[in-house]
């Protein structure tokens, strides 16, 4: 019993962590026809905040709350300086142009901090195993189920409810025409990445909280799992983004535990298959558009 | 008819890129093995590697319109492959260990050409299975698509022990690959790539890249052409792969991952994809200058372990720099000047009559700005 509770409570705070990750990249994806590569860079800029701001006596929740900050500026930034100026070329060009920025920044961190992995402070209540009912869970996976939730919570209040969301819905249906009924293209771009950007720093206190440790290539893992979530799910559809998430959080802790380690280190081999098969076999995802948009 | 229009056989004309980057390459060549130290030899062969990988990766993204990032995973398959085929029972004893006796491919020993051949064969052969499905995507899902394959391949390098020797690296390889082997095969590939892209085959290619509609009306199989162009470019990629390898002599498979992906990308693109030029001019450039970054990011990093006047202004050690100078430039190019350095055209005969042919434009699909 005792195993399936922290089988569940696992792979529902992973599940989260995954669907967030998955929604900063089909967020924008929605919107731009972008791929954002560079959207792991942003969990970088998330975790050496954490790193460098971590070394000053302030209270943890306030370091972490100026780390997420950071991502979603970068975020803004690196739509305003890098894909605005190509926001109307093909699909492939911005794909490529985020490839580009994410080696630019990841370059950067390798430059200007170190090529090593660093240890980030991170608070006691991170660490700890809580007895809850007889049943030992980790307190790190209780936050982030409970903040993936909310998360989740507040950004459907946010697209339903808001003008903002509203727009943004409209724009991911049909931007043109969305833009025809006065919706501002820039404001909206910039809201969606503002959003990206905040998922992603929010994913960068969970991801770096899980190893303690930030390096350069620290974002490549989490912008992985984005793809294969969101492909799964459907790059079309938020909805299908948190399935994706939740879908890959459970497989993933269902095969560590299933799996024999000669096959678990096959494991990244198998999933990147299955993500070529879905692909092919139903290329929208498991969850479609709102509509089926015309081949590009 | 322009005053300038100097009256040469129509083959000339056409044929006038291709000569003139043959003589181009020929030139720097002959320079490095005149001239040159050993130093500089070897980072020129490196770079006529590059220009074949370069130039493969445009075979196929060049002429198709779709990016792939899939190449350097082809280039790793020629690379192990190479090395399953050219070393003796003997020497795989020592760099592949894991390989059990009993295998015949333990016992297969090819002279190097052969062995580059077979392993382009066996990439080719993989590429080929790959493609039917793999094809069928396009734009971005095309360019995930390949780049899951080329996690997938690095994964099982990482792990297939028998065959790569998982993580560890590979060493006591013999280094057939020298400065004019190298030159050869870039020539070689230079010219195929050159004939590819004018043939009907390529021209059909090409057609149905800048509108698939139009060139399904005229009849043409546009997945039969693509998979041709594939199969074709990942046979080029993996022989680099083991003229490479027969180069380096050691390497592992992180020799063949995201690096890697990204150093021939930037080359090609900073080119410009659209020809053949763009790719050879590309990967020159794109070498020279990191060479050039790198002498100079490794004599800034000696001043300041030497703590000279200007090495204490150098508030850390210099890693990573060349990369953000190439990434910098990629992103200046795409804005600027997305078809690249060349525009996506080749070279012109610069004394005929001033046509203005029509550049090669990315299709633009309509989207808000």
């Amino acid at each position: 019993m005792n195993d399936i509770v922290q089988f569940v409570v696992s792979s529902l705070s992973l599940g989260g962590l995954y669907a967030l990750m998955a929604l900063g990249l089909v967020i924008v994806y929605g919107i731009l026809r972008l791929i954002n590569f560079a959207y792991g860079e942003l969990v970088m800029v998330g975790g050496y905040s954490l790193l460098i701001l971590g070394k000053t006596v302030w209270p943890w929740i306030f370091v972490a709350a100026l780390s997420v900050a950071m991502a979603v500026l970068a975020s803004v930034l690196m739509e305003r300086v890098g894909f605005r100026p190509v926001r109307n070329a093909s699909p492939t060009t911005m794909l490529i142009t985020s490839f580009a920025i994410s080696a630019l920044l990841q370059n950067i961190a390798l430059l200007t901090v170190s090529p090593r992995p660093q240890a980030v402070r991170l608070p006691g209540f991170f660490v700890q195993t809580l007895t809850i009912g007889g049943f030992r869970v980790k307190a790190v996976d209780l936050i982030s189920l409970a903040v993936s939730l909310i998360l989740l919570g507040v950004l459907t209040v946010f697209l339903r409810r808001t003008i903002m969301g509203m727009a943004l819905r409209a724009s991911a249906d049909d931007f043109t025409m969305a833009r025809l009924l006065g919706v501002r293209a820039n404001g909206v771009i910039a809201v969606a990445f503002a959003i990206s950007g905040f998922m992603a720093g929010i994913v960068s206190l969970f991801w770096v909280g899980r190893s303690s440790l930030v390096e350069p290539a620290v974002g490549l893992q989490p912008v992985l799992i984005a793809f294969i979530a969101s492909v799964v799910g459907g790059m079309e559809s938020l909805k299908g983004a948190v399935l994706g998430g939740y879908l890959l959080g459970f497989l993933t802790v269902g095969l560590q535990s299933v799996l024999p380690q000669s096959l678990l280190d096959y494991r990244q081999a198998v999933t990147f298959s299955i993500v070529i098969v879905l692909l092919l076999i139903r290329p929208q995802g498991l969850i479609g558009g709102t509509y089926a948009r015309e081949a590009r | 008819m322009n005053a300038r229009a100097l009256h040469v056989p129509r083959w000339v004309e056409r044929a006038f890129p291709l000569i003139v980057l043959v003589v181009g390459l020929l030139a720097i060549a002959a320079g490095t093995d005149l001239l040159a130290g050993r130093v500089f030899q070897r980072v020129v062969t490196v770079m006529f590697i590059n220009v074949i990988l370069v130039v493969a990766l445009q075979i196929f993204t060049g002429n198709s319109g779709l990016m792939s990032f899939a190449h350097v995973a082809f280039m790793a398959i020629g690379a192990y492959g190479s090395i399953w085929f050219s070393l003796s029972s003997q020497e795989k004893r020592l760099t592949l260990p894991d390989m059990p006796e009993s295998w015949f491919l333990h016992q297969v020993h090819l002279p190097f050409i052969p062995a580059l051949i077979a392993a382009g064969l066996v990439a080719a052969a993989v590429g080929a299975v790959l493609g039917v499905p793999l094809l069928r995507l396009r734009d971005a899902s095309f360019t995930i698509a390949s780049f899951a394959w080329l996690i997938i391949v690095h994964s099982v390098a990482l792990q297939w022990d028998e065959l790569t020797r998982g993580s560890r690296t590979v060493f006591g390889i013999p280094q057939y690959t020298g400065l004019w082997t190298a030159t050869g095969w870039m020539l070689l590939f230079v010219a195929l790539a050159f004939l590819f892209r004018e043939m009907p085959l390529g021209l059909k290619l090409r057609a149905a890249r800048d509108d698939e509609a139009a060139a399904w009306s005229i009849g043409i199989s546009s997945a039969w052409v693509r998979w041709v162009a594939w199969v074709f470019s990942v046979f080029v990629a993996a022989v680099a792969g083991g003229l490479w390898a027969h180069f380096i002599t050691t390497f592992s498979p992180n020799s063949f991952y995201l690096r890697q992906t990204f150093l021939i990308v930037a080359m090609l693109i900073i080119g410009g994809s659209g020809s053949v030029s763009g790719a050879v001019i590309g990967a020159v450039a794109v070498s020279l200058t990191s060479e050039a970054l790198r002498s100079v990011e490794n004599w800034l990093n000696l001043q300041r372990a030497a703590q000279t006047a200007l090495g204490q202004v150098i508030p850390f050690q210099l890693v990573g720099f060349t990369e953000i100078v190439i990434a910098l430039a990629m992103i200046a190019v795409l804005i600027l000047r997305p078809s690249g350095l060349t525009r996506g055209r080749e070279i012109r005969w610069p004394f005929g009559p001033k046509l203005d042919r029509p550049a090669a434009v990315e299709p633009t699909p309509e989207r808000a700005g």
